[in-house]
């Protein structure tokens, strides 16, 4: 690892992406963050958010080099990265495929071969965290939407992420759900990633915000800023 | 929305539900080898089998009505076959039905597939209500059932009521815009919600694959964590086999 710079925790580089069909998701996406910065990204429907995401793991690849800590997502590194990067996706129904809550949160660490006392430990870190302890044998399909956004959270807060990329994480709760886990999120300090259309989050989590537009990185600056420019807002459809 | 659990009463606590798993699975699934393999014509052993099924329902505690609605679900699929069985069957004596005939040898058939069908489901739904789907899962799982079969019914028991909500939401959604499934020129409708329901299913288990693979999924599932059998469920599965097995020699020595 010498001689990398470790302050960086995401770098994009050139980044392209196209469709089966050849229609194009990405057009030379660059992007660094800080470590420890938390970073919005916003959009309108269909511009390459949720693609740009999935690059951050390798799930996605595309043209163009895309580096996590340093480290190259590529197939030699892909196991090292997705214990780096916490992806939460949108709908928790997705995130959560297992029978009962204790395998979900403790799929992570069990695929990081970690041993049965750490896996424990992690399940029950994980689940404190996010105020959800003592629901290990629980089924997902009888959580409420906002129980189950919050063991989406702690499945890959076991995985103790230094980055932290979550998609719509606030979409169809209430506010007080809402309220709950903007709270929930302020107090992880990792690199973040989010994207939302939710401005009064993005204003409170996010210093820096970027703005997606087909494909392309639009509008790169500070979230007061940006969001108080209700020409741009207007222009790429988020006002 | 609300629905049925499909292990609903697996989490009461009984003398049955705190057994291992794997005892069960193979006390029960033994009965069932056992009891499919005795001649029709040996009435005692039925008896011995229904017994035992019915002091383990009784341990139990899972409520009578449950277990008998459960069984009259899988039932009338298996009888609607078997029902026709002693009117084509030839051979014994024969009693008129007015304009049907209805053969002896017909009727043990008849009487074959019923006791013997019954008794295995009702095994099959001890098993599931007195275990919580998961646990059996990994009971299985320990007893080295493939864990392709293990893996894609414990994805079944997670994703059915997903895949049923979605349903339920098209469904209003249709009949909002006043449809009802009533007329056959209405099947192209239906056929649409059939196909979609597939595509979106097909969507989800693309991102759940993803979220997987988010969370460092490799191909092989990770094991869950090691448990042993204590003594009772030694027990419970060594009387079971001895009662049931004394039940099937007895009909040969005779």
């Amino acid at each position: 690892m010498i001689g990398l710079d470790t302050r960086e925790a995401i770098r994009i580089e050139s980044l392209s992406y196209h469709y089966h069909d050849g229609t194009p998701a990405l057009e030379d996406v660059n992007l660094t963050v800080r470590r420890g910065e938390s970073i919005a990204v916003m959009g309108p429907n269909g511009a390459g958010k949720s693609t740009m995401a999935l690059h951050l793991n390798g799930i996605l690849s595309g043209e163009g080099r895309v580096e996590i800590m340093g480290l190259e997502v590529c197939g030699k590194n892909l196991s090292e990265i997705r214990s780096m990067v916490g992806l939460v996706f949108q709908d928790p129904d997705d995130q959560l495929f297992c029978p009962t809550v204790r395998e979900d949160v403790s799929f992570g660490p069990r695929n990081q071969k970690l041993t049965q006392e750490l896996v424990d430990q992690a399940v029950s870190r994980a689940l404190t965290w996010v105020g959800m302890e003592g629901s290990e044998d629980r089924s997902p399909h009888h959580m409420s939407f906002g129980e189950k956004k919050r063991i989406s959270l702690a499945t890959v807060l076991s995985m103790d992420p230094e980055i932290l990329v979550l998609d719509e994480p606030a979409t169809n709760l209430d506010p007080k759900g809402r309220r709950e886990l903007i709270e929930l999120v302020r107090g992880f300090e990792v690199t973040k990633v989010i994207i939302s259309h939710d401005t009064g989050m993005t204003r409170e989590l996010c210093d820096r915000l970027i703005i997606i537009d087909d494909g392309r990185i639009v509008a790169d600056g500070h979230t007061d800023e940006l969001l108080s420019d209700s020409r741009l807002l207007e222009l790429h459809g988020l006002l | 929305m609300k629905h049925d659990y499909i292990d609903r009463y697996s989490k009461l606590e009984s003398p049955v539900h705190s057994l291992d798993p794997r005892a069960k699975a193979i006390a029960l699934f033994a009965l069932i080898v056992i009891c499919v393999t005795t001649p029709p014509r040996a009435w005692w052993a039925f008896c011995v089998y229904a017994g035992v099924v019915l002091i383990i329902a009784a341990a139990s505690r899972v409520p009578v009505s449950y277990l008998l609605s459960r069984v009259l679900v899988v039932l009338p699929f298996i009888l609607m076959v078997a029902v026709f069985i002693p009117f084509m069957h030839k051979g014994g004596t024969s009693y008129d039905l007015g304009p049907f005939a209805v053969s002896s040898e017909g009727l043990l058939v008849l009487w074959n597939v019923a006791i013997k069908s019954t008794i295995s489901v009702s095994c099959l739904i001890l098993l599931s209500s007195t275990t919580p789907f998961p646990d059996l899962m990994h009971g299985l799982e320990r007893l080295h059932v493939p864990s392709f079969f293990t893996t894609v019914a414990a994805f079944m028991y997670r994703y059915i009521f997903v895949i049923v909500d979605e349903a339920q939401r098209m469904k209003r959604a249709c009949e909002s815009r006043n449809f009802r499934g009533r007329w056959i020129w209405q099947a192209r409708t239906v056929g649409y919600m059939v196909a979609s329901l597939f595509l979106r299913s097909h969507d989800r288990a693309e991102r759940v694959y993803q979220a997987m693979c988010a969370r460092g999924f490799d191909g092989t599932f990770p094991l869950q964590r090691e448990s042993s059998m204590r003594a009772a469920d030694y027990v419970f599965m060594s009387v079971v086999v001895l009662i049931v097995l004394t039940g099937r020699l007895a009909v040969l020595w005779k």
